[in-house]
């Protein structure tokens, strides 16, 4: 057993028994409608999840994405409101502006040598103000296209709903693995993540690396945000508080370590999911109050981080005792 | 050099920097300086501005120890929501002010403990240690209030907030005892210097002989400490405890305040004074941007302006060029000298 995929199967196994405790109480949880409805209302936060791994992974973190999704949807319905651009346009632009975002963040963190923690907090207050600037009211979104994206879905057996932003976010789940596992790039991050000095001297380059893992989370931001747009038909800037924590929850409760150089990013899609199953479960009950998802989620992730803890320090006594043998 | 001169040296940046936010908020409002008494209160603008400045401003004091020993402390928002709860609930259940203030306190030195032994018993990094009560902090809070904004009409709770002592807000007095305590505690003993030796690099001091795991909790419990400060103050002030909102992102404000107090993330040193000047500098940033008429909307991008600004000054690759430049243009013996000091 790989020490590095021991937290993956904790979380898959936790999942799997918080999913079975829930199907004991109440038999319609695993009803196809259920699980695309988990699917619809988690997309937004999968996808930048996605992002967040690898930011992870690499040893930094970006504490800006929930600022750009806000900003992403008031930039979307601000334009369709004033412009007569369609919105595929606007989705283009939008995504290069969050790009570009992204990897200045990159840059700056690569070559001004600053933390990523106060430069994404500064990337933070900038996204969040410019959609302050933009409209600071919530802005419908009443183009006919987006009633079409909405109805489009695709019909599973048990009549559930696969809607398009589930997909959406299903396939970045899937394009996220395989950057991560079978290319070139993928493997820079593990690298960053694992030491920057030896990255350095294997060979991987340090600045183009950084830059493009910030700017594809900008880009997932981005992405994320219009899938925002699209789940709740407007732009608003004061929506999407504190996304970016419950992203790093997610991706901590996935299994992947926050000192980097260890993750998956399959385990962020089931942390994301753990959390939507306490929220899912939470209104199936009926009674407990909605203050008991974040207090199960600081509790799942102090148990995570532990066990973490205790592997690393398991691996590190066990290479002591090699060593000794020796 | 002498001590005091070293001192101002140390804080003339930040001084320079509130000098020229408050000339430059005196110039598009002229009356801005006008202080008056009434009703055995002090009024006026820079009044405002260090009556609204206690919470960031508390926070700060213990965010620099914090992060003095490379370290960062996230949960002092959601600390301060559940002081604010524990204080507002106790009140409520008609408890009289001292058990209330030490129930409150005490809540917040638990939390600090908690913290504490995440970051110095289980090693585990700052940011996410106190990310956990960050994120569940707020939950409880809430599962105090429960759910709802309790409301208050105890006097003396009433008065932390909004009572004034020889014409002085509370607030105000509370924020500069505390700074000046912490300053005279940490810089009149060795403590300071511990902690920045833990700073500098945690398993020399503790080679050296530095009680770093006890020195670490009481860092992280002095911040909680202040966190619960200034949760009851928010509570008072607005006589009820709002879960949702008392102290939320104020825990980023605390730690820009203590960015532009000059003291480095990267732990090892620091300066209190700084960060309360720090602290008073966003307050000022704020409320300037209300008085001119510019619309509240442009705040947080000012404030990204001012943290880049900042960052880009103190990031150690900029520095380094600049001494070189001035290296470079000036080879004189002397200059040398003060380079070299």
């Amino acid at each position: 057993m790989n020490a590095r995929s021991l937290p993956l199967l904790a979380t898959v196994i936790i999942f799997l028994l918080a999913y079975a405790v829930c199907y004991s109480q109440y038999p319609a949880m695993l009803s196809t409608r259920v699980i695309g409805n988990l699917l619809t209302d988690n997309a937004f936060l999968g996808i930048v999840a996605v992002g967040m791994t690898f930011v992870i992974i690499s040893g930094g973190i970006d504490l800006s994405v929930g600022s750009v999704i806000a900003f992403s949807g008031v930039f979307i319905a601000v334009l369709l409101r004033d412009t007569g651009l369609h919105p595929v346009a606007v989705f283009a632009m939008l995504l290069v502006i969050t790009t570009l975002f992204g990897a200045a963040m990159g840059a700056t963190i690569h070559y001004l040598e600053m933390p990523p923690f106060i430069v994404t907090l500064a990337g933070m207050f900038l996204a969040r103000g410019m959609a302050y600037v933009l409209t600071i009211d919530s802005v419908p979104i009443t183009h006919e296209f987006y009633g079409r994206l909405q109805d489009f879905y695709y019909l599973m057996p048990g009549r559930g709903r696969l809607t398009l932003i589930g997909g959406i976010m299903l396939l970045v789940f899937l394009t996220g693995m395989i950057l991560a596992h079978r290319t070139r790039f993928g493997m820079n991050v593990y690298a960053l993540g694992g030491g920057v000095q030896t990255a350095r001297l294997m060979g991987v380059p340090v600045a183009r690396t950084t830059i493009q893992i910030y700017a594809l989370s900008g880009f997932l931001a981005g992405l994320s945000g219009i899938v925002f747009s699209i789940y709740t038909s407007a732009g608003y800037s004061l929506s999407t508080v504190g996304v970016e924590l419950d992203a790093i929850a997610a991706v901590v409760i996935g299994g992947t370590l926050l000192t980097g150089g260890s993750g998956f990013v399959a385990g962020t899609l089931i942390g994301v999911m753990i959390m939507g199953l306490i929220q899912t479960y939470i209104i199936f009950d009926g009674t407990l109050s909605s203050w008991w998802t974040k207090i199960v989620i600081g509790f799942l992730l102090f148990a995570f981080i532990v066990l973490q803890k205790g592997l690393v320090w398991i691996a590190d006594r066990n290479a002591g005792a090699l060593k000794s043998a020796r | 050099m002498s001590a005091a001169s070293r001192f101002l040296r140390r804080i003339t940046p930040q001084l320079v920097t509130l000098a020229a936010v408050l000339a430059s908020i005196a110039i598009v409002f002229p009356g801005f300086f006008e202080i008056s008494i009434a009703n055995g209160r002090l009024y006026g603008s820079a009044i405002d501005i260090l009556n609204r400045g206690a919470p960031v401003a508390l926070l700060a004091i213990g965010m620099t120890l914090v992060i003095a020993t490379k370290g960062i402390d996230l949960s002092v928002g959601a600390v301060m929501a559940i002081c604010g709860a524990v204080a507002a609930s106790a009140v409520d259940r008609g408890m009289g002010l001292v058990p209330t203030l030490a129930l409150a306190i005490g809540t917040g030195l638990a939390c600090g403990l908690w913290n504490g032994i995440l970051v110095a018993v289980l090693k585990i990094q700052p940011i996410v240690a106190t990310l956990i009560l960050m994120v569940a902090g707020r939950g409880i809070a809430q599962l105090i209030t429960e759910g709802a904004i309790l409301t208050f009409r105890h006097e003396g709770l009433i008065f932390i907030g909004s009572g004034t002592f020889l014409t002085v807000p509370m607030p105000v007095l509370i924020w500069l005892f505390t700074g000046v305590i912490v300053a005279l505690v940490v810089r009149r003993t060795a403590l300071g210097m511990l902690i920045e030796a833990i700073g500098i690099n945690p398993r020399a001091s503790m080679l050296a002989g530095v009680n770093t795991r006890v020195l670490l909790i009481a860092v992280y419990m002095a911040s909680s400490l202040c966190a619960a400060i200034a949760g009851i103050i928010a509570a008072a002030d607005i006589r009820g405890a709002d879960a949702n909102n008392a102290g939320l992102w104020l825990e980023l404000d605390a730690i820009l305040a203590v960015v532009i107090g000059g003291t480095s993330l990267l732990g090892g040193r620091f300066s209190i004074v700084a960060s309360l000047i720090g602290a008073m500098i966003i307050q000022a940033v704020n409320t300037g941007i209300l008085l001119s008429g510019f619309p509240p909307e442009f705040n947080l991008v000012i404030k990204a302006g001012i943290v880049l600004v900042i960052l880009v000054l103190q990031s150690p690759t900029v520095q380094s060029a600049f001494i070189y430049f001035r290296r470079n243009k000036q080879s004189s013996p002397a200059d040398a000298k003060t380079v070299v000091q």
